[in-house]
């Protein structure tokens, strides 16, 4: 991003890394089993991180939309390109993740669970602008549609959750760490941060590489002319 | 206000000239109709009970053809752009054509409707109340349907566009009118019809506002 | 009062610069051919003046008014002449009439919109669908469209393309009321001798640049086109 100094996004990703070293090993070695549902539950460490990211990223996506349509920045369209990738990516993890659990614990990969659900659809929705991005040349035109494409599917982000989950609910009660023993807090919160700053340095780096290739694709600004006057030989040749 | 009564003036009377389409498109549902049941197997009870979800994917199904149809005869002349240079508001342009479509879609569903009672067994004495759905259903379709197919009639590859990104917005209306239409048809002993119905009209509310304030800044170069 | 104001004008296509850094004023009432070789950018200037696509860079003042900032009013005054003809294949040439009439508030009466047919020679295809329509005739009926507007500036894409000998006596016909209406005119065309004669100003083009403006008395030659020759023009 062009508001961070050039180390910053690579220090957020090594602090990351570290961060989600040291929360893991605390959540997989050293935290205690959960009483119903054994190891499995571990898992938990690294899914509810990951679900609370990918909330954060795409609602920073959301906002860089209504930024580009308010002020037309170039700038916003490059972190909503890399917002929305790392949004797919994350929700992609979280139903993978989802169905890893799922399947020890329920006997099946997918269990139609109202967030993952919305996740799935997240994943769909997300990721047919990228693919709308992919077909349109005018990279004006390309930034205002996927600015106004992102805008509606986040707003129909709830509609499709409340829908879902009227539709269907078996899944546990929300795990935030209200519900959850103190034990398990310090690891959720240190990951969650780590997954944090990993995100916040893995969508700097691709909205720089966006923001790069929008100066390569768009031509360089002009040099100012000056009108050629009449009676001048044009350049073709003849009189 | 004029842009309005006049863009839905234009839209109903394109969509009269090209009612062979509809047609087209009517058969196009009720063969997807007849294939879903393929899928299954002649089992009757099974097929009675699945009839809403199919009814509603049919539907679905075929609201990508009539919405990309209804931007085709703006953008090949550029027809759009000339209207926008009268000068015509582009929300008029929008609400004229989204209602439009609307109509249109309502009508293939009404229609659809006997194709799954007679192949389904599906039949219901509340009539009303199941048209009632369609129409509620078939505006949550026509609204973001209306947008996308204004952006995507513009760039490559439309054909994928459109269902692409129509269909994951669209699931609230699916899982709404499928679960409301099933109720009608199987039997609501507990009247849990009703806020399926009020999602329904929240989704519409929604987006036919924000579809509309949207519009401007997708048909505008 | 200067009709219409360019000043750093640009527009790109991808790499491209379709039109860099056009600056001209034209006066109101003036008609003013605006020439070039094949891609030197008049259509999409015409249609950055019309608002009918955006500009990268500059300003346009339409009648004293940024266009930017007051589309409405600049899209109210002003009609092109496309290349596309801005018309419904399925509706008939009355019907196409009768949609703009509705939107502009103008009379529909159907004896209204055959006497504007009439002007443009289409009076008896007025029920046939668009569909139906040669090239030629598809240009009557986008120039009977343009003249429905009333427009104060009017941008004419190529108005003889298509057009047979008596639809070019037609163009010039039109032209000439343009004029005594006090309308300002700019027409991009490639017929030199017919601009020269019913224009009284040019701006040439090449490669996006406004290489030429003043009267057409003073433009040069573009190569590949010499004034006067029979395969440059029509009768």
């Amino acid at each position: 991003m062009t508001g961070l100094s050039g180390r910053a996004p690579g220090a957020f990703v090594a602090l990351g890394v570290t961060l989600l070293l040291v929360g893991s090993y605390w959540g997989l070695a050293v935290a205690p089993s959960e009483v119903f549902m054994g190891d499995v539950q571990r898992i938990m460490y690294v899914h509810v991180p990951t679900a609370w990211n990918a909330m954060l990223v795409l609602s920073f996506a959301f906002v860089c939309a209504l930024f580009f349509l308010f002020n037309n920045a170039w700038k916003w369209d490059n972190r909503l390109e890399a917002a929305l990738e790392m949004g797919v990516v994350l929700s992609l993890l979280l139903c993978m993740q989802g169905a890893i659990w799922a399947k020890p614990t329920w006997g099946v990969w997918w269990d139609w669970d109202p967030r993952l659900t919305t996740t799935a659809v997240m994943v769909f929705a997300f990721g047919g602008i990228l693919a709308l991005r992919a077909f349109v040349d005018d990279p004006v035109k390309r930034a205002v549609w996927s600015a106004v494409a992102c805008i509606v599917a986040y707003v129909d982000v709830p509609i499709v959750y409340f829908s879902v989950k009227w539709w269907n609910s078996l899944h546990q009660m929300q795990s935030t760490p209200e519900t959850v023993s103190s034990a398990f807090h310090w690891p959720l919160r240190i990951n969650a941060l780590a997954i944090m700053f990993l995100c916040a340095g893995l969508v700097a780096l691709p909205a720089r590489v966006a923001d790069l290739r929008l100066r390569s694709e768009m031509a360089p600004p002009l040099p100012v002319g000056r009108l050629v006057p009449a009676g001048t030989p044009l350049p073709g040749g003849a009189q | 206000m004029r842009s309005f009564g006049a863009a839905l003036i234009k839209d109903l009377l394109l969509q009269w000239r090209g009612r062979a389409q509809i047609v087209a498109i009517f058969t196009f549902g009720a063969a997807a109709l007849l294939l879903f049941s393929f899928a299954i197997g002649p089992d009757s009870l099974a097929l009675r009970q699945h009839s809403a979800g199919f009814l509603w994917l049919a539907l679905l199904l075929a609201s990508t053809l009539s919405l990309a149809e209804s931007f085709e005869r703006e953008v090949e002349e550029q027809a759009l752009e000339g209207l926008l240079l009268l000068p015509a508001g582009p929300r008029g342009l929008y609400y004229g054509k989204a209602i439009a479509n609307w109509a249109q879609l309502a009508l293939l569903g009404a229609a659809l409707v006997p194709v799954m009672v007679v192949l389904y067994d599906a039949g219901t004495p509340r009539l009303a109340p199941l048209l009632g759905v369609i129409l509620l259903g078939t505006a949550g379709l026509s609204a973001p349907g209306t947008l996308y197919a204004a952006m995507t009639a513009q760039a490559r590859a439309r054909q994928t566009l459109l269902p692409l990104l129509l269909f994951p917005l669209v699931v609230p209306v699916l899982l709404a009118a499928v679960k409301a239409t099933s109720l009608l048809i199987l039997g609501d002993p507990m009247g849990q019809v009703r806020p399926w119905v009020t999602l329904l009209v929240a989704f519409d509310l929604i987006h036919w506002s924000l579809c509309g304030l949207l519009f401007d800044r997708v048909v505008e170069d | 009062m200067i009709a219409v104001s360019a000043a750093g004008v640009c527009r790109r296509y991808g790499r491209r610069w379709a039109l860099a850094d056009v600056s001209f004023d034209v006066p109101e009432g003036a008609c003013v051919m605006v020439t070039g070789r094949n891609g030197s950018g008049k259509s999409t200037l015409l249609r950055v003046l019309a608002t009918a696509i955006r500009c990268d860079g500059g300003t346009i003042r339409i009648l004293g008014h940024p266009a930017r900032e007051n589309r409405e009013y600049v899209r109210e005054r002003i009609a092109l002449l496309g290349h596309r003809s801005h018309l419904y294949e399925p509706l008939s040439a009355i019907e196409n009439l009768a949609v703009a009439a509705r939107f502009l508030g103008r009379d529909r009466r159907r004896a209204t919109l055959l006497a504007r047919l009439d002007e443009v020679g289409l009076v008896d295809r007025g029920d046939d669908t668009v569909q139906t329509f040669s090239a030629g005739m598809r240009q009557r009926l986008a120039l009977a469209h343009v003249l429905q507007q009333e427009a104060r500036v009017v941008l004419l894409d190529e108005p003889y393309g298509h057009l047979d000998p008596a639809g070019f006596l037609l163009v010039d016909r039109l032209l000439e009321r343009l004029r005594e209406r006090g309308a300002t005119v700019l027409m991009a065309t490639h017929l030199l001798s017919r601009g020269r004669a019913l224009c009284d100003r040019a701006l040439v083009l090449d490669a996006g640049r406004l290489v030429f403006e003043g009267v057409t008395e003073g433009m040069p030659e573009p190569d590949g086109l010499a004034a006067g020759s029979a395969f440059g023009e029509g009768a």
